[in-house]
């Protein structure tokens, strides 16, 4: 009986690994398999025609898109973490009120985000179809991934690293952002990594913002992004294979940003972590 | 001379009065040992000397404690210099997720140490101070979380004498340790006890008695008994301190 148990739960945990890996790999083999082939140094040329579908611009895009939002939303999403956790009474209804908040907005769908982008971005501000639209975005989409992130990673450093900073002397701001901070950082680049992911596969909230011409833009531009490019490739039904194609280098990107970010928290976090 | 003098200290944690009117007075330079039952205050009054007490939320605190002729409880007061001047150990050693250097410059830095020889001096001659000098000197740029327990509390002694203490608050630095780190712990006391005024809070009896001069013996956030080491455990005077001495009860 224990032994038929523990085969049978043996056979699921198994099963389930196999499942993802399987359907992970299939997924990834039916995008290189289509879009290697099609993949040409002509795909990279400068600028984008009805006869060359190059992705270079939107390759631009993306990369100008990611730090652009990041560069909005994280300072932002960090020090309110920062504010929250160590400067907030604990039980605090403002904190409570702002935490109730996030969680709301990180259950909205992105069609929203964009829609409401549009309203306000786009038509009121009068920024149009832009980058910048775009970015503003997005980086309030991903506000509350940062926010969540930063704020569990804050938590947890042990108190006891706080009342050591105290008391030596160093002041509030001191042991805040020279003993708490440094060992958060690998779970605040978590969330970054995270942030950055959406960013790069965002879609609808970026057809109604940054629109979807293809083009290398300017801040007050419109230009695609690589998912807007796959999505606007696919739906004209012209140049699919190129879609593939642009999907397979998404696919590298995508797989290459968590040990870009590896490597990076490796690099900042010398001296510190578990390591002897 | 005292260096302490507390007058008339009542303590509430929100509405649970932890302290009540405790008078007393700290020697300077000497081992003073606070004993009690848990629960007793000793750590609080510990926490009080240095203002720690203030990370506590609806902590409130009535009375006097002089350092220096000033009342440290006073607004007034800069609790970052006040730290600065009384160090503190925790009970659980707390090393910084660092290196062991920058566990000890840390300190010297926060309060405007910068030039490289001056860092460096200081490092030597706190770990030399805390007994782990001769551990360490060749591991300085590791990471201060692989050294043992013992070794990590000694470093958190070290730390706290780098920014050059007056007095040294340690609360029940051993009772993570065992006994062979509590025995050089204890020896390491004996030796800095000469140079600065050591507070100690401890729950081993038989620790007061090796390590300090003056013991004080809390109930129930009073103060039952204070005086001599020696006197107070031969021949207390309060039957409630002979009957906790000699382990009828806490």
């Amino acid at each position: 009986m224990r032994r038929a148990e523990s085969l049978l739960l043996r056979i699921a945990v198994y099963g389930a690994v196999g499942l993802t890996l399987a359907v992970l790999g299939l997924l990834m083999l039916e995008i290189l398999r289509q879009g290697l082939p099609r993949l040409s140094w002509d795909l990279f040329a400068w600028s984008y025609s009805s006869e060359n579908q190059s992705m270079l611009p939107a390759l631009v895009n993306t990369l100008t898109m990611t730090v652009l939002a990041l560069a909005m939303a994280v300072p932002v999403g960090v020090l309110s973490a920062v504010y929250m956790v160590e400067y907030a009474h604990r039980g605090n209804r403002f904190v409570r009120v702002i935490r109730a908040f996030t969680e709301t907005l990180a259950a909205i769908p992105s069609v929203v985000y964009g829609l409401f982008g549009l309203l306000l971005f786009v038509g009121r501000l009068h920024w149009g179809y832009s980058l910048l639209s775009g970015a503003l975005t997005l980086a309030i989409m991903i506000l509350p991934v940062i926010m969540r992130t930063s704020e569990e990673a804050l938590q947890a450093v042990p108190d006891a690293w706080r009342e050591g900073g105290f008391g030596l002397g160093a002041g509030k701001l001191r042991t805040v952002f020279r003993i708490v901070l440094p060992p958060a950082l690998p779970g605040i680049f978590s969330g970054i990594l995270l942030s950055a992911g959406r960013i790069i596969g965002e879609t609808t909230a970026l057809i109604y913002t940054a629109g979807t011409v293809a083009q290398i833009a300017g801040l007050r531009q419109s230009g695609r992004t690589l998912s807007v490019h796959i999505f606007a490739l696919w739906n004209e039904g012209l140049a699919q294979g190129e879609a593939y194609a642009t999907a397979a280098v998404l696919l590298v990107l995508t797989l290459g940003l968590p040990a870009l970010s590896a490597r990076l928290s490796r690099r900042s976090g010398h001296g510190g972590g578990k390591r002897r | 001379m005292s260096q302490f003098r507390i007058q008339n200290l009542n303590l509430y944690y929100g509405s649970f009065q932890a302290l009540k009117g405790v008078n007393l007075d700290i020697p300077e330079r000497r081992a003073t040992a606070f004993i009690g039952p848990s629960g007793c205050g000793k750590s609080t009054l510990l926490k009080t000397l240095n203002r720690m007490t203030d990370l506590v939320e609806d902590c409130r605190v009535e009375g006097k404690v002089l350092f220096d002729g000033k009342n440290i409880l006073s607004r007034l007061t800069d609790v970052n210099t006040l730290r600065r001047r009384v160090g503190m150990v925790f009970q659980k050693p707390n090393p910084f997720p660092m290196s062991i250097y920058e566990n000890i410059a840390f300190g010297p830095r926060t309060h405007g140490v910068r030039k490289k020889e001056e860092l460096d001096e200081l490092v030597e001659r706190s770990l030399t101070e805390a007994a782990l000098w001769g551990e360490v000197k060749d591991r300085l740029r590791k990471s201060a979380l692989g050294l043992s327990g013992g070794q990590q509390q000694r470093l958190c002694i070290a730390r706290a004498l780098a920014v050059q203490p007056e007095v040294l608050l340690m609360d029940e630095p051993t009772s993570a340790l065992d006994p062979i780190s509590t025995a050089r712990i204890e020896e390491l006391v004996l030796g800095l006890k000469r140079e600065y005024t050591v507070v100690m809070v401890t729950h081993h009896m038989q620790q007061a008695k090796r390590v300090s001069d003056r013991t004080v013996f809390f109930l129930l956030g009073e103060v039952v008994e204070a005086g001599d080491t020696e006197r107070l455990f031969s021949s207390p005077q309060d039957a409630r301190t002979g009957d906790y001495i000699n382990g009828r009860f806490g």
